[in-house]
C-alpha cells in the first residue's frame, strides 16, 4: 500500500443527519488525479473536506500520507490587503515564494491591488494561484472551474499536468467538465 | 506562530478597533464622576470598582471581530489544512488580542485614575490589578468570541455568556483598589486570570473545531 498519497478505506459522512456516501473506497497515488463529479448536494465538498482533515469520517477510515493545499469557495485572503502581500502571508507559512503561483495564473500585474477589488475570477485565480505556490504534493480543489474563464482554465490545466508530472496528486469536486487529463472519475449519486 | 501573531496585530491596527475599547474605557472614566457628583472621596472610593468594570466592557468590545471573520473567509480551513492546531491559533490570537488592549489599557488607565481623583497608591494598585487581571478578560473574550463564531447577532449572547465568567476577575481586581485591599486579592485575581488564559486555547481550539460540523 505505498505510495498513495490518500487513502479512503469504507470512508462514510453524514452530514446534518443525512448519509452522503458510506463505503466509500478511492486511492490516489503520485501523479495520480481523481475527479468527483455528481449533482449539487451529493457530497463533493463533504469528501474534500474529509481528505483535508477538516471533517471526520462517520465510518471508516481517511488517510492522508503527504501535506495537502485547498482551494475552495473561501477565499481566505485579508479583503485590505494588496494581493501579492495576501498570498504572501500563506507562502510565508508553506515555506514558500508566492510569485510562482502568481505567475501560473497570469496574476503579477494585479499585485498592488487589494484583494476586496479582484473580480470572482480573478479571486478564484488567487486561490488557486496559493494551492500551485504551497509545494504541498496533495491538492484538493473544490470546484477550482467556478468563475474562470478560458484563458483561467488554461492555466489550471498547465498547473495541474505540470504538478502531476512533478509527482503531485490532485483530488478535484465539480459539476462541470474540467481539463484534467487522464482522470480517474468518481460520480457519486 | 510569529506569523500568526503579526497578523493578529496587523489586523487589530488595520480594523480601527484597538482604540476604540480605549475610547470607552476613557469615556466611562469621564461620565462617571459626573453621575456620582465631584466627591472626592467617594470617587476615590468608587472609582476602582468604576474603571475595573469599564475594562471588562471594553475587553468585549472585539468579541465579534476576533473569530468569526477569520471563520467566515476559511482562514481558519487553511490554517488547518497547513497542520497548524486550532489550539496554537487560540494561543495567537490569545496573544495578539492580549497586546492590542491591555497594554494600551494600562495607559488609558493614567488619566481615568486622575479623572477619579484616586491616590497614588490605589492608581499603583490598579495598574498592578489590570496588569494581572487583563490576560484573563483576553482569555474570557477569546473564549466567547469562538463559540459564538457562525451564530447570528451574537452580540447579547456573548455578554450573557461573558459577564458571569468575568465575575472572578471583577471582584477581586476591584478589591485590589479598596482601601484595605491587599495581597489576598492579588493572588487571587492572579489565579483566577492565569486559570482563564490556561484554559483558553484549549476551549477556543475545539469551539473552533465544533463550527465545522
Amino acid at each position: 500500500m505505498s505510495g498513495a498519497l490518500l487513502t479512503f478505506d469504507k470512508a462514510g459522512c453524514v452530514r446534518g443527519g443525512r448519509t452522503l456516501f458510506a463505503q466509500l473506497d478511492l486511492r490516489l497515488e503520485a501523479g495520480g488525479a481523481l475527479l468527483v463529479t455528481g449533482p449539487n448536494g451529493a457530497g463533493k465538498s463533504s469528501l474534500i473536506r474529509l481528505a483535508a482533515g477538516l471533517l471526520r469520517p462517520a465510518a471508516g477510515r481517511v488517510e492522508r500520507s503527504a501535506a495537502a493545499a485547498l482551494a475552495d469557495e473561501s477565499p481566505a485572503l485579508d479583503p485590505r490587503a494588496p494581493l501579492g502581500r495576501a498570498l504572501g502571508f500563506w507562502a510565508g507559512l508553506d515555506g514558500s515564494d508566492a510569485r510562482a503561483g502568481l505567475a501560473a495564473f497570469g496574476l503579477e500585474r494585479l499585485r498592488e491591488v487589494p484583494v476586496r477589488m479582484l473580480s470572482t475570477g480573478q479571486r478564484k485565480r488567487a486561490v488557486l494561484a496559493r494551492v500551485a505556490a504551497s509545494g504541498a504534493p496533495l491538492w484538493l480543489l473544490d470546484e477550482p472551474a467556478n468563475g474562470l474563464d478560458e484563458a483561467g482554465l488554461d492555466c489550471l490545466a498547465a498547473a495541474v499536468s505540470a504538478h502531476r508530472a512533478g509527482g503531485g496528486a490532485v483530488l478535484a469536486a465539480s459539476h462541470q467538465p474540467l481539463p484534467l487529463g487522464g482522470a480517474q472519475r468518481l460520480a457519486l449519486a | 506562530m510569529t506569523a500568526l501573531l503579526l497578523r493578529e496585530l496587523r489586523l487589530a491596527a488595520a480594523s480601527g478597533d484597538a482604540i476604540l475599547p480605549l475610547i470607552f474605557f476613557l469615556l466611562v472614566a469621564t461620565l462617571f464622576p459626573f453621575a456620582v457628583g465631584p466627591d472626592a472621596p467617594l470617587l476615590a472610593r468608587t472609582g476602582g470598582g468604576a474603571l475595573w468594570m469599564a475594562a471588562l466592557l471594553a475587553a468585549l468590545l472585539p468579541v465579534d471581530r476576533l473569530i468569526e471573520p477569520d471563520r467566515a473567509s476559511g482562514t481558519l480551513d487553511q490554517l488547518t489544512v497547513r497542520g497548524i492546531s486550532e489550539e496554537s491559533v487560540a494561543t495567537a490570537k490569545l496573544a495578539g488580542h492580549w497586546l492590542s488592549f491591555g497594554p494600551p489599557l494600562m495607559l488609558a488607565a493614567l488619566p481615568a485614575a486622575a479623572l477619579m481623583k484616586l491616590p497614588s497608591d490605589l492608581l499603583l494598585r490598579l495598574e498592578l490589578g489590570l496588569l494581572a487581571g487583563t490576560p484573563g478578560l483576553a482569555a474570557l473574550t477569546l473564549i466567547v468570541a469562538a463559540l459564538t463564531a457562525g451564530l447570528r447577532s451574537t452580540g447579547a449572547l456573548a455578554g450573557l455568556l461573558l459577564l458571569p465568567l468575568a465575575v472572578p476577575l471583577l471582584i477581586f481586581g476591584a478589591a485590589m483598589t479598596a482601601r484595605d485591599g491587599g495581597m489576598g486579592a492579588a493572588k487571587l485575581l492572579a489565579a483566577a486570570s492565569l486559570l482563564l488564559v490556561a484554559i483558553a486555547p484549549f476551549a477556543a481550539g475545539a469551539a473552533i473545531r465544533a463550527t465545522r460540523d
